[in-house]
C-alpha cells in the first residue's frame, strides 16, 4: 500500500477514537485550510454518522493487496483476439453520442452490432460457473458464450495461482473483480483508471449483495453451482442500471460522500431533534432525504452508516416510484454494515407529491407498525413547528448558483469535507445544462480524482488546462477540492480562488453541512 | 353519528407484473400509472369505505411478486381476513402461479381466509390467454370470489372489495383504537377481538 493511504487511515482512526468536540462558536473564523482533519470547513463537531472507514482507499485496498501479492497479468496476444468479441474501435466522442439512457433498457439490442460494442462502459456479472447474471446492455441469454470466455480467462490465470486484474488493449480496458461466488467484469473505453473502474464494480457487487445478502448468495451456489441467479434478481435489474447511471453522473459516488439540502441551521436542528425523539427499540437509522440530498440522519449510538450503504439506499428510493404511495416495507442488506443479514426499511414520503422521503431502518422484520408509529410521531411533532414550513420552502431551491461565491471565472466546484463525509457543489451553470456536457464535466472530475488517488504516484495538487476549461484539484488530510474555471483564467487566479472559496464555505457551512449529527 | 368501525386486513398475492399495485392504487387513490415500478418488499395502504351500517377500514398489504420476496409472503397472509390473488388474463403462466398461491394459502394460510380471484387487464381482451369461463369454474371449485378487473379502466375494482365485505362474517366489532403497534403477524387476530 502506498504511504498516503496509510496516513489517512491513521488520521481516520484518530477521528473515531477522539471525536472533535468543539462548540460551534469556537470554530476558526478564517479557514486555515483544513490541513488537519476535523478543522476543515464543514467538519463535524461530534463524531460523524458515517462509518469511519477510509473513503476511497477502503473500497479498493482489499483487491489491490491481493493483486500485489499475486502479480499482475496484462495484455497477452492470446487474450487480445478474444477481446475483439467485446469491443470495437471507436473514438470516445462517437461512443458518447450512442449511449442509451438507463431508463430505456432495451433488452432486444443486437449484440453483434457496432452500437452494442461501442457503449462506453459495459458491465457484466457472472457466476463462477460462467452463467450470466447481469449485463448493462443487451440480454444475458445472448451473452452466455461471451461470459463463458470471460470465466475461462479468470480460471486460466487462477489455475496458475494468480489473479487476473485487467487487460488493456485498443484504447479499452477490461477489468476483472472476482468476489466469490460472483465474478464482475467491466469493459470501458473511458479514461478512468483501473482503480476507479474497480471501485465501480465493487458498487455493483454491493448492490447485488444488498438485494440478497452474501450469506444467501453463498448458500445458493454451494447447493447448486450452476444456479441461474437471474431468477432471484428478476425485476431488480433497473436498480443496477440506475446505479451505473449514477456512477457516471453523481459526484457523491466519486467522492464517497453525500450532499445535504441547504437549510438554515436552526431549521435543520428542529427536524433532527424531532426525528431523534421518534425512536423505537429496534430502530437503527432514521434518514430523511430530499431527492438525492440528505436533510438529516439520526443513528443509534455506536452504530455507523457507511456512505456506500447510504448510496444504495438512495439508489433504491430514487429508482422506484413504488414508494410514492402508501408505506413501503422491505428487507435490505447494508453490505458495509453486515453482509450476512437483512435490515428492514420503512420507506414513505412525508406528503404525497413531496420530495421528502423518510427511511426508518429497523432490525426486526415484524416492526412495520412500530416504524409507522415513529413516522407518525415525527410528523406530528414536525408539523406543529414553523420549521416544517421553512423546510418545505428550502425544497424549492435545493441548490445554489456558483455566482453566490463571487469568484470570477469559477464555473463549478466540488468540495468534500473528509471528517463529515459530506460534500457541497453548486448547480451546473448554463454552459453545462445538457446531459452530455454534465457527463463530460463529471468525466473531467473523475480524471482529476484518478490522478489524486493514483495507486503508485498520488498527487496532492493538480492543475490542468484544456481548451474548454481550466481545472484545479487539491487534496489535504481535511478535504478534497475540485474546481472548474473558464479557460480564460490563470493558475495564479485559480490558486487565489481556493482561499476565497474555502472562506465562503466556512461562512456558509452551517447551511451546507450537517455539523452536529444526532444519535438516539 | 356512531358507526361501528371494522378493520379488515387484506393482502394481494400473485405473479410480478400482473397489476396488484395498480389495483390497490385504483381502489385507494383512484389513479393509474402505466409506468409503475415493481413493488419492492410490500406496500401498506388503508382505505375506509361504508358497508351497510358499518365502516370497513381495509388494511391493505400489497406484496411484491418477485421471486426474491417469495419467502416473506406468509408474514402478510398470516392473519389476513382476505386475500386477493391476481393474475393477468393475457398470461396463462400467471394463472398457474395463482393456483400455487391458492394451494399455499390452503396449507399455511388462516383457515377462514376469504379468497378473491381477480383476472386483471381485462381491457386487453385481444391478447387474452385465460378464458373467463375456465377461471370462473376454477374459482367456483374453491369457493372463491371471482371477477375480471381492469385497474386501467377502473372496471370491477371497488366490486372486489365490496364482495370481500359481504363475505366477512358480521360478528366482531372493533373500536376506533386500531390495531396499530401490533406485530404484522398478530394484527388480524387482534382485530378479531372485541375492543373495550
Amino acid at each position: 500500500m502506498d504511504g498516503e493511504a496509510q496516513n489517512e487511515s491513521v488520521a481516520c482512526e484518530k477521528a473515531t477514537l477522539a471525536p472533535v468536540d468543539r462548540l460551534r462558536s469556537n470554530r476558526a473564523e478564517s479557514p486555515t485550510p483544513g490541513l488537519v482533519e476535523g478543522t476543515e470547513p464543514g467538519a463535524v463537531q461530534k463524531s460523524a454518522f458515517f462509518a469511519h472507514a477510509q473513503s476511497f482507499e477502503d473500497l479498493t485496498a482489499e483487491a489491490e493487496e491481493k493483486a500485489e501479492q499475486e502479480g499482475v497479468v496484462e495484455d497477452s496476444g492470446q487474450t487480445e483476439d478474444e477481446l475483439q468479441v467485446l469491443v470495437g474501435e471507436r473514438t470516445i466522442t462517437e461512443q458518447h453520442a450512442q449511449d442509451v439512457s438507463p431508463q430505456s433498457r432495451s433488452k432486444e439490442e443486437d449484440m453483434s452490432s457496432e452500437a452494442w460494442r461501442s457503449h462506453r462502459k459495459h458491465v457484466f456479472v457472472l457466476s463462477e460457473a460462467g452463467k450470466p447474471i447481469y449485463t448493462r446492455y443487451g440480454s444475458e441469454e445472448a451473452l452466455s458464450s461471451t461470459m463463458g470466455v470471460m470465466m475461462a480467462l479468470v480460471s486460466f490465470v487462477e489455475s496458475d495461482k494468480n489473479t487476473i486484474r485487467s487487460i488493456h488493449a485498443d484504447g479499452c480496458k477490461v477489468i476483472f473483480l472476482a468476489k466469490s461466488p460472483l465474478v464482475l467484469v467491466g469493459v470501458s473505453q473511458t479514461y478512468q483508471s483501473d482503480k476507479e473502474l474497480l471501485r465501480e464494480l465493487q458498487y455493483i457487487y454491493y448492490q447485488i449483495v444488498s438485494l440478497l445478502t452474501l450469506t444467501q448468495l453463498n448458500h445458493i451456489f454451494q447447493n447448486k453451482q450452476n444456479y441461474d441467479l437471474r431468477r432471484l434478481l428478476a425485476g431488480s435489474e433497473y436498480l443496477t442500471d440506475n446505479l451505473l447511471h449514477r456512477l457516471d453522473r453523481d459526484p457523491g459516488l466519486l467522492l464517497s460522500a453525500v450532499t445535504c439540502l441547504p437549510l438554515s441551521n436552526s431549521v435543520r436542528d428542529v427536524v433532527s431533534s424531532s426525528l431523534q425523539a421518534a425512536k423505537a427499540k429496534n430502530l437503527v437509522f432514521s434518514i430523511l432525504l430530499a431527492g438525492d440530498r440528505l436533510v438529516t440522519l439520526v443513528r443509534k449510538k455506536d452504530q455507523f452508516l457507511h456512505h456506500i450503504d447510504l448510496h444504495l439506499v438512495m439508489n433504491l428510493v430514487g429508482s422506484s416510484s413504488s414508494f410514492r404511495e402508501g408505506e413501503g416495507w422491505t428487507p435490505i442488506c447494508l453490505p458495509k454494515f453486515n453482509t450476512a443479514g437483512f435490515f428492514h426499511a420503512h420507506i414513505s414520503y412525508l406528503e404525497s407529491a413531496s420530495d421528502l422521503c423518510l427511511i426508518l431502518v429497523s432490525t426486526d422484520r415484524e416492526d412495520f407498525f412500530n416504524m409507522s408509529d415513529c413516522k407518525q410521531r415525527f410528523l406530528e411533532r414536525l408539523t406543529k413547528r414553523t420549521a416544517y414550513q421553512a423546510l418545505k420552502e428550502a425544497l424549492k431551491c435545493p441548490s445554489y448558483s456558483v455566482e453566490q461565491v463571487g469568484i470570477p471565472e469559477l464555473r463549478h466546484f466540488l468540495y468534500k469535507s473528509k471528517s463529515s463525509g459530506l460534500y457541497t457543489s453548486p448547480e451546473f451553470p448554463e454552459l453545462y445544462q445538457s446531459d452530455e456536457e454534465q457527463e463530460r464535466l463529471m468525466g473531467l472530475y473523475q480524471d482529476l480524482h484518478s490522478h489524486l488517488h493514483h495507486p503508485v504516484r498520488p498527487l496532492r495538487f493538480f492543475y490542468r488546462c484544456t481548451n474548454k476549461e481550466n481545472l484545479l484539484a487539491w487534496v489535504t488530510n481535511g478535504f478534497q477540492l475540485y474546481l472548474c474555471f473558464s479557460p480564460l483564467g490563470t493558475k495564479a487566479m485559480a490558486v487565489s480562488a481556493v482561499n476565497k472559496l474555502l472562506k465562503w464555505i466556512r461562512k456558509e457551512e452551517d447551511r451546507l453541512f450537517i455539523l452536529s449529527p444526532l444519535t438516539y | 353519528l356512531d358507526m361501528a368501525l371494522r378493520e379488515l386486513k387484506v393482502c394481494l398475492l400473485g405473479e410480478t407484473g400482473v397489476g396488484k399495485s395498480s389495483i390497490v392504487w385504483r381502489f385507494v387513490e383512484d389513479s393509474f400509472d402505466p409506468n409503475i415500478n415493481p413493488t419492492i418488499g410490500a406496500s401498506f395502504m388503508t382505505k375506509t369505505v361504508q358497508y351497510q351500517n358499518e365502516l370497513h377500514k381495509f388494511l391493505i398489504w400489497d406484496t411484491a411478486g418477485q421471486e426474491r420476496f417469495r419467502a416473506l409472503a406468509p408474514m402478510y397472509y398470516r392473519g389476513s381476513a382476505a386475500a386477493i390473488i391476481v393474475y393477468d388474463i393475457t398470461k396463462e403462466e400467471s394463472f398457474q402461479t395463482l393456483k400455487n398461491w391458492v394451494k399455499e394459502l390452503r396449507q399455511h394460510g388462516p383457515p377462514n381466509i376469504v379468497v378473491a380471484i381477480a383476472g386483471n387487464k381485462c381491457d386487453l381482451s385481444d391478447a387474452r390467454e385465460v378464458s373467463e369461463k375456465d377461471a370462473k369454474d376454477y374459482a367456483d371449485s374453491i369457493h372463491a370470489i371471482f371477477v375480471e378487473t381492469s385497474a386501467k379502466n377502473a372496471i370491477n375494482i371497488n366490486e372486489v372489495f365490496i364482495e370481500i365485505s359481504k363475505r366477512i362474517p358480521a360478528v366482531d366489532v372493533v373500536g376506533a383504537t386500531a390495531a396499530r403497534g401490533f406485530k404484522l403477524g398478530r394484527q388480524a387476530s387482534e382485530s378479531h377481538r372485541t375492543c373495550c
